[in-house]
C-alpha cells in the first residue's frame, strides 16, 4: 500500500503558514468535540434514569450561558478568519518581480510554456527560492491547478486569466492535480512540479530546445495574423500602435480608462469590440476566437508585453546572480524586426 | 398526560391504514400520512440506489488503479449517487415522510392545509424520480451533481438534459411541500398552540419550508438556463460563446449552499424531539434552538460564495462570504450546546433513538468543526475539491441527516405502523451505523488534507491507507443501514402491537391512538400548557 503521510511534504513558504493555521484548527476541533462528547457522556451517566417516576426539574434555561456559548466560539472563529484571511491576501497578489510561467489546462493535459519558449506537458520545473507567478488559462472546461505540497491551488477558467504564486523552498518532485472535475480523465490529469537548485535549472532551460522566446514566438504570429499591418508602430494606423502599452492606463472611446494587463489584451484579441481605444473606430479589427489558441494567445500577450520595455523584467530580481538564464524581456531588437515586418 | 384522552378502543379500531383498502385508496389519498408513507417507500427506494451507486465507488477506490469501471462509468457512478442522494432522498427525507406525517398531528390538525397539493407533490416528485431512474437505465450523466458549465453545456456526452429535467421537476415538489407546510403551521394550529408552545421538529420544518420556498425557483431558473445552453447554445455560461462559466456557481450555489441546511435541519428537528423525550426535560434554552433554526435559513442564504474561493472571484467578496459563513456556525453551536445541556438534571432513557441522537450530535460537531476549515480563506483553499470536503459533508448530511432521519423513524415508528420493532437489533444497527460510519468517512479528512483531489477515478498510491479503511468502513455501514431494513419490515407483520404512547413523550401526536384516526384526533385537541412539559404538574393536556 505505500507510505502514507497525514501532512503532505512542505515545498513553499505559503506550506508552513497554511499548516500553522490546519493545527490550530485541529486543536479547536478536538478540544471542542471532547467537551460535547465530555458533557454528552458524563451526562448520560450522571442522570441516567433510576426509576420510571423520575421528575426531572424544570429547567428553561439560561440567557447567560447561551451567550457564553454563542460569543466564545465565535471570537476563536474569528481568529481563524484573520489568519486564514491574512494568508489568503498575501498569496492574492504576485509581487512584481516574480518569474513567469503559463499554464494552459485542455481535457487532459496541463500544457506549460516558459517565457523564454520552452514548453512541456505534465510537468513543470522551477527553481528554488524565486518568486514564480502562474497565469493559467483553459482551452475547454472548467480545470483546477492544485499543488498539495504549496497548499496551493486556483481554478483554470475557460475566457479568463486567474493567477498563485509561490516561492519553492525545497528541491524536489511533487504532485500537481487537477482538482476541478473535467471529464473522463479528470484523475489522469496530473503532472509534477520539479523544484530545482538554480544551477541546475539554468541547465534544464538550456537544454529545452526552444524556438525562440515566447515573445518571439508571439512576434512571428502578430505578422503571421496580419496584426502588424494595422497595429503599425507609427502614427496612422487604422489600429493603435501598441508600443508601451502593455502595463500602461489606455483611454477608452467612452470616457473610462483600463490598465492593458493580460486580461485586456485577451479580450481585446478575442473580442475587439468590447473596448475600443480612443479615438478609433470600432468593427476595424476581426476577432480571433477560433484563430488562435489559448498558447498562442499567451505567446501574442508575451509579445505585447515584451514592447513596454520599461516594465520590470521577468527576470527575478531576488534570483541575483545565480538566477537562471530566464528569459531576458525580449529585446528591442526583436520589436524592431517585426516593426519592419 | 396521555391517559386523559385514550378512550377505550378494540383492537379493531379504525385508523388511518385500516379504513380503506386497495392501491386506489393509496394512490388516490389526500390523508397527509397516507402520502408520507407512499414518500416513505419511494425514497427508501432511492436511498438503496443511491447506496449501490455508493458502494461501486467505494469498491473501484480500494486500489489505487482505476480497474474496477472504466472512467466514464466511475464518473456516471458518483455523479449519479450524488444526484440520487441530494435531490431524491436527503431533501425530501425527513419533511416530506416524517414532516409529512407529523406536522399536523404536532400542532393538533386534522391533515396539512393543502391535500390535494400535498399528493401532487409526491407525483411530481415520482414523474421527476423515473426520469431520474430513465437517464440512468438509458446510459447516465457524467457532469457530478453540481452540472458545472462549460463541461454540462458543452462538453459531455452523455444525458445532461434528461438528469437536468429530472432535478428541474424534483424542485417543484420541493416548493409545493414547503408552501403546504407554511400555509399549514400559519393557519392550522389547534386553540392553545401558540408559536412558542410549537414542537421545535415543527420550527425546523418552518425553517426549512421557508429555504424551500425560496431558493428552489433559482436552481429551477439556473438549471433551465443550462439547458437553453446545452440544446439551442445560447452563450449563458460558455465563455465560447459569450457566457461565463462563474455565473452558473454563483446561480447554482445561491440555491445548493442553502440546500444544505434544507438537508439538515429538520434532522435537528427531530433531534430536539428525541433529546427532550429520553431526557424527560423541556429542551434547554426553546427560545434560541427555534431563534437559531430560522437564523440558518437566514444565513444561510448569504454564504454561497465559500464553494468559490479559488475560482477567481474578487478576494474581498471571498473576505466576506469568509466571515459571514463563519457565522452561521453560531446558530449551529447554539443548538448543539443547548442539546448536550438538555440532558443535565434529565431522567436519561437509552432506547434506540436516542442512541442515534448521540450519535447525530457527536457526527453533526465534527461535521460543523471541519465546516471551519473550510470557511477559512487559506486553508479552504488547500481543502477545496479535496477528500476533506466529502468527508466535510458527509458528516453533516450521512452523520447528521441520515442519522437524524433513522431516529426519528424508530422513535415515530410505532405511532406510524402501530407496531414495536424489536429493541435489541434497533441498538445494535445504530452502534453499527456509528462505527461503520466513523471508519468510513473519517480517514477521508486525512486523505483530504494529505492532498488526494475528490471526484478521482484513480489516485496516487499514497492515498490508498486512508481508501481501504474508508471502504471497509462502507461495508459495515452497509450493513448498519440493511439491518432497519429487515426488522423495520419484520416488525409490520410480527412487532408487538404499540401503544399510544410508548416513550412516555410529551405532545399532541402522542395523545392519539397508533396508528392514529384518518383525521387524527377524535376529538379536536386544545394545548393548553406549555411544550414539553414533562416535568410537568399535572395539568396535562385536555382534549376536547
Amino acid at each position: 500500500m505505500g507510505q502514507f503521510t497525514l501532512i503532505p511534504p512542505s515545498a513553499a513558504t505559503n506550506a508552513p503558514a497554511v499548516d500553522a493555521l490546519y493545527y490550530f484548527q485541529s486543536i479547536v476541533a478536538v478540544v471542542m468535540t471532547a467537551i460535547i462528547f465530555l458533557g454528552i457522556l458524563i451526562f448520560a451517566a450522571m442522570y441516567r434514569k433510576r426509576s420510571d417516576d423520575d421528575k426531572p426539574p424544570l429547567i428553561h434555561g439560561s440567557i447567560p450561558l447561551e451567550i457564553t456559548w454563542s460569543i466564545i466560539p465565535f471570537l476563536v472563529m474569528l481568529v481563524m478568519f484573520f489568519w486564514g484571511a491574512k494568508i489568503y491576501f498575501d498569496n492574492g497578489r504576485a509581487p512584481a518581480n516574480a518569474m513567469d510561467v503559463f499554464i494552459v489546462g485542455k481535457q487532459w493535459m496541463w500544457k506549460v510554456q516558459y517565457p523564454g519558449g520552452q514548453r512541456e506537458i505534465n510537468e513543470l520545473h522551477v527553481p528554488v527560492n524565486v518568486p514564480v507567478k502562474l497565469t493559467l488559462a483553459s482551452e475547454d472546461v472548467i480545470h483546477s491547478f492544485f499543488l498539495p505540497a504549496f497548499r496551493l491551488k486556483r481554478d483554470v477558467v475557460p475566457g479568463r486569466y486567474n493567477t498563485e504564486w509561490f516561492i519553492a523552498t525545497k528541491p524536489g518532485r511533487y504532485h500537481i492535480f487537477c482538482a476541478e472535475y473535467c471529464g473522463t480523465e479528470h484523475s489522469g490529469m496530473v503532472g509534477w512540479v520539479t523544484v530545482m537548485e538554480p544551477k541546475e535549472y539554468e541547465n534544464w532551460l538550456a537544454g529545452g530546445g526552444a524556438t525562440g522566446t515566447m515573445a518571439e514566438q508571439g512576434g512571428r504570429l502578430f505578422s503571421q495574423l496580419g496584426c502588424s499591418s494595422c497595429h503599425l508602430f507609427t502614427a496612422g494606423g487604422r489600429c493603435p500602435n501598441l508600443m508601451n502599452v502593455f502595463g500602461n492606463k489606455q483611454q477608452m472611446s467612452d470616457g473610462s480608462t483600463v490598465i492593458a494587463d493580460e486580461s485586456y489584451v485577451r479580450e481585446s484579441i478575442l473580442n475587439p469590440n468590447a473596448k475600443i481605444v480612443y479615438g478609433y473606430k470600432p468593427d476595424i479589427m476581426p476577432t480571433f476566437q477560433g484563430e488562435v489558441n489559448e498558447e498562442q494567445l499567451l505567446q501574442l500577450i508575451a509579445y505585447i508585453k515584451s514592447l513596454s520595455p520599461h516594465r520590470a523584467p521577468a527576470v527575478p530580481a531576488a534570483a541575483g546572480k545565480s538566477a537562471p538564464k530566464v528569459p531576458k524581456a525580449p529585446a528591442t531588437g526583436n520589436a524592431a524586426s517585426v516593426g519592419s515586418l | 398526560m396521555s391517559t386523559a384522552i385514550e378512550t377505550p378502543r378494540s383492537t379493531e379500531t379504525l385508523n388511518y391504514l385500516n379504513t380503506k383498502y386497495g392501491w386506489k385508496s393509496w394512490l388516490f389519498t389526500t390523508d397527509h400520512k397516507r402520502i408520507a408513507i407512499l414518500y416513505l417507500i419511494s425514497i427508501s427506494f432511492f436511498f438503496l440506489l443511491g447506496g449501490i451507486f455508493a458502494m461501486l465507488v467505494r469498491l473501484e477506490l480500494a486500489t489505487p488503479a482505476g480497474d474496477l469501471f472504466n472512467s466514464d462509468t466511475y464518473n456516471k457512478l458518483f455523479t449519479m449517487h450524488g444526484i440520487v442522494m441530494i435531490f431524491f432522498f436527503l431533501i425530501p427525507s425527513i419533511p416530506a415522510t416524517l414532516g409529512n406525517f407529523l406536522i399536523p398531528m404536532m400542532i393538533g390538525a386534522k391533515d396539512l392545509a393543502f391535500p390535494r397539493i400535498n399528493l401532487l407533490s409526491w407525483y411530481i416528485y415520482i414523474v421527476a424520480g423515473l426520469i431520474a431512474v430513465g437517464t440512468m437505465a438509458y446510459g447516465g450523466v457524467d457532469t457530478g451533481w453540481t452540472f458545472y458549465p462549460p463541461f454540462s453545456s458543452t462538453y459531455s456526452r452523455t444525458y445532461v438534459v434528461a438528469a437536468a429535467i429530472a432535478v428541474f421537476v424534483s424542485g417543484f415538489s420541493s416548493i409545493l411541500t414547503g408552501l403546504n407546510f407554511i400555509v399549514t403551521i400559519h393557519k392550522m394550529r389547534a386553540p392553545g398552540m401558540t408559536f412558542d408552545r410549537l414542537p421545535l421538529f415543527v420550527w425546523a420544518h418552518y425553517a426549512t419550508s421557508l429555504i424551500q420556498l425560496l431558493g428552489t425557483p433559482v436552481v429551477a431558473i439556473t438549471i433551465a438556463l443550462l439547458g437553453l445552453e446545452r440544446i439551442f447554445h445560447v452563450g449563458i455560461f460558455d465563455p465560447a460563446i459569450g457566457g461565463d462559466p462563474i455565473l452558473f456557481q454563483h446561480l447554482f450555489w445561491f440555491y445548493s449552499h442553502p440546500a444544505v441546511y434544507i438537508m439538515i435541519l429538520p434532522g435537528m428537528g427531530v433531534i430536539n424531539e428525541i433529546v427532550a423525550c429520553f431526557s424527560r426535560k423541556r429542551p434547554f434554552g426553546y427560545p434560541f434552538i427555534a431563534g437559531s433554526s430560522i437564523g440558518i435559513a437566514v444565513l444561510g442564504f448569504l454564504v454561497w460564495g465559500h464553494h468559490m474561493f479559488v475560482t477567481g472571484q474578487s478576494m474581498y467578496a471571498s473576505l466576506v462570504f469568509s466571515l459571514l459563513s463563519m457565522a452561521v456556525a453560531v446558530p449551529s453551536a447554539i443548538k448543539v450546546f443547548n442539546w448536550t445541556a438538555t440532558m443535565y438534571k434529565g431522567s436519561i432513557r437509552f432506547e434506540t433513538p436516542m442512541l442515534y441522537a448521540f450519535g447525530f450530535i457527536g457526527l453533526f460537531t465534527i461535521g460543523g468543526l471541519t465546516g471551519l476549515f473550510l470557511a477559512t480563506l487559506a486553508t479552504n483553499v488547500h481543502l477545496t475539491d479535496t477528500y476533506f470536503v466529502v468527508a466535510h459533508f458527509h458528516y453533516v448530511m450521512v452523520g447528521g441527516m441520515v442519522l437524524g432521519y433513522l431516529g426519528g423513524l424508530h422513535f415515530w415508528w410505532p405511532k406510524i405502523t402501530g407496531r414495536m420493532y424489536p429493541e435489541f437489533w434497533g441498538k445494535l444497527s445504530a452502534l453499527i451505523v456509528f462505527v461503520g460510519f466513523n471508519f468510513t468517512f473519517f480517514p477521508q479528512f486525512l486523505a483530504g488534507y494529505a492532498g488526494m483531489p475528490r471526484r478521482y477515478h484513480a489516485y496516487a498510491p499514497e492515498y490508498q491507507v486512508f481508501n481501504v479503511m474508508s471502504t471497509a468502513g462502507a461495508s459495515v455501514l452497509g450493513i448498519g443501514f440493511t439491518l432497519p431494513l429487515i426488522y423495520l419490515i419484520w416488525s409490520l407483520f410480527y412487532g408487538p402491537k404499540a401503544p399510544a404512547n410508548p416513550w412516555g413523550a410529551k405532545g399532541l401526536e402522542w395523545e392519539t391512538s397508533s396508528p392514529p384516526p384518518t383525521y387524527n384526533f377524535d376529538t379536536p385537541p386544545v394545548m393548553n400548557e406549555e411544550a414539553y412539559n414533562y416535568s410537568g404538574d399535572d395539568t396535562g393536556v385536555h382534549v376536547g
